[in-house]
């Protein structure tokens, strides 16, 4: 059974230096009361797992421009000029990782593997820079580490009292397999959480099983 | 027709009903608009729409209706959502039919740099480099010189690679060319372009074809 927190409880459960995967395709997906929350609470140094930071006003970017951020890995950060800026000063470490690679490495984490084999990014930056080749029967492949998080911070539409997720349209993305690859994963559900036995079983998009807090959500999607 | 949309045109006359296609934002994305209305390709956006159309206004407006670059779109009837593993499984894969981007270079051995530019603006490879080694065929399309006149297809990429030996196909305002183990095959010219302006307009060596035709449009 999951617990349903208040944000501010929850999000007192992440200390300083987590390492964070969050949800997210643009901000799109990425809490807003738990990052609303991580910025009152101010926790420091902290490792950012997210696809692309989206801007300075919404999603993991907020965190960033607020100082927050020991090191930020992800696969594009164009909306976010303050990252790759940070990281020229030294004041923040920047990671870039293949958008398919960043997903399979989560995966890597959440379902026991050591890590994962794809061609993507051979003789690349990434080669020189956060992978290493090996061949293996005669072939090339770069092998990249799992990305495991201390905590998962995620957004779900729909939500019982066991923690069962459903997301709606996009927003998905990620955060499936993200759920796996944390040790607390923390979910902001937009819609009423339902009580057990609400959701139908087929379509359900994560187990409740690997949800261990709930926090009431309201967002919108109106774009 | 401008240079654009000459380059659109042809590249919409490369697939079949059925193909699934991932478009590179800017030009690549004008693709869709000269596929004939009887094909269906289903467009792979990495987000996980494997199937997305033209915007249906009908619709309520919704952060989660939008492809990758966050334009509203619909989702094609026989089209799916899915999660970004399996949206990225279908294209190291080898299930999508086809990738066209757009590049700041291409090189005669088929390498494509398109994420960055050498002290330029620093923002990441988002989902190229998995594109460019996972789908089955690499089309480039895009003018063939860069603004400041110079050819975008080289002997030798000297900016950072996306991907190393990858293209298939590249296609400009002036020009359709396959990359093969020989090199560069110069297959079609654009009308009113003849076969010298365009190994003029080209650092890197082309192979002309005993076949070299006007392209058709």
């Amino acid at each position: 059974m999951a617990k349903l927190m208040d944000v501010k409880d929850a999000v007192s459960l992440i200390k300083d230096g987590d390492t964070v995967l969050a949800g997210g395709f643009y901000g799109n997906g990425t809490p807003v009361l738990i990052v609303d929350e991580l910025l009152r609470q101010g926790q420091k140094d902290l490792i950012m797992i997210n696809n692309d930071g989206n801007t300075v006003e919404k999603g993991v970017g907020r965190l960033i421009a607020a100082g927050q951020v020991k090191k930020f890995i992800c696969s594009w950060c164009g909306r976010l000029p303050i990252a790759p800026k940070l990281a020229e000063e030294c004041k923040m470490e920047l990671e870039l990782c293949p958008q398919g690679s960043f997903a399979e490495r989560i995966r890597a984490a959440g379902y026991g593997l050591g890590g994962i084999l794809t061609p993507t990014g051979l003789n690349t930056i990434v080669e020189e820079k956060w992978a290493q080749r090996v061949e293996l029967n005669g072939k090339q492949w770069l092998y990249q580490t799992p990305l495991k998080g201390n905590v998962a911070i995620l957004e779900a539409d729909r939500a019982d009292e066991a923690g069962n997720l459903v997301f709606h349209l996009t927003q998905r993305a990620f955060s499936t397999v993200m759920a796996f690859a944390a040790d607390l994963v923390i979910v902001e559900v937009n819609k009423s959480i339902e009580s057990v036995g609400s959701i139908s079983p087929e379509e359900i998009h994560v187990p409740g099983i690997l949800v261990d807090v709930l926090v009431q959500g309201g967002i919108t999607y109106e774009q | 027709m401008n240079s654009k949309e000459l380059i659109a045109r042809r590249v919409a006359k490369e697939f079949k009903n059925g193909d699934v296609v991932n478009l590179g934002a800017g030009l690549p994305g004008m693709v869709v608009n000269y596929i004939p209305n009887d094909i269906t390709i289903y467009l792979h956006a990495e987000n996980g729409i494997v199937g997305f159309g033209s915007d249906d206004p009908s619709l309520p407006r919704d952060i989660f209706r939008t492809e990758a670059a966050e334009n509203r779109v619909s989702i094609i009837p026989g089209g799916a959502i899915v999660d970004s593993c399996t949206g990225f499984g279908i294209v190291r894969g080898g299930h999508l039919t086809a990738t066209v981007l757009g590049t700041m270079q291409v090189d005669q051995e088929g390498s494509i740099a398109n994420w960055m530019v050498p002290g330029g603006k620093f923002a990441g490879m988002g989902g190229a480099m998995d594109l460019v080694v996972g789908a089955k065929r690499v089309i480039v399309a895009t003018e063939h010189c860069s603004k400041d006149g110079k050819s975008k297809i080289l002997k030798k990429c000297t900016f950072p690679l996306t991907g190393y030996k990858v293209v298939k196909t590249i296609v400009t305002e002036l020009a359709y060319i396959d990359v093969t183990e020989e090199g560069l095959i110069l297959k079609e010219v654009a009308p009113g372009v003849t076969v010298k302006e365009v190994i003029q307009k080209t650092d890197a060596d082309l192979i002309v074809s005993p076949d070299v035709c006007e392209m058709k449009l």
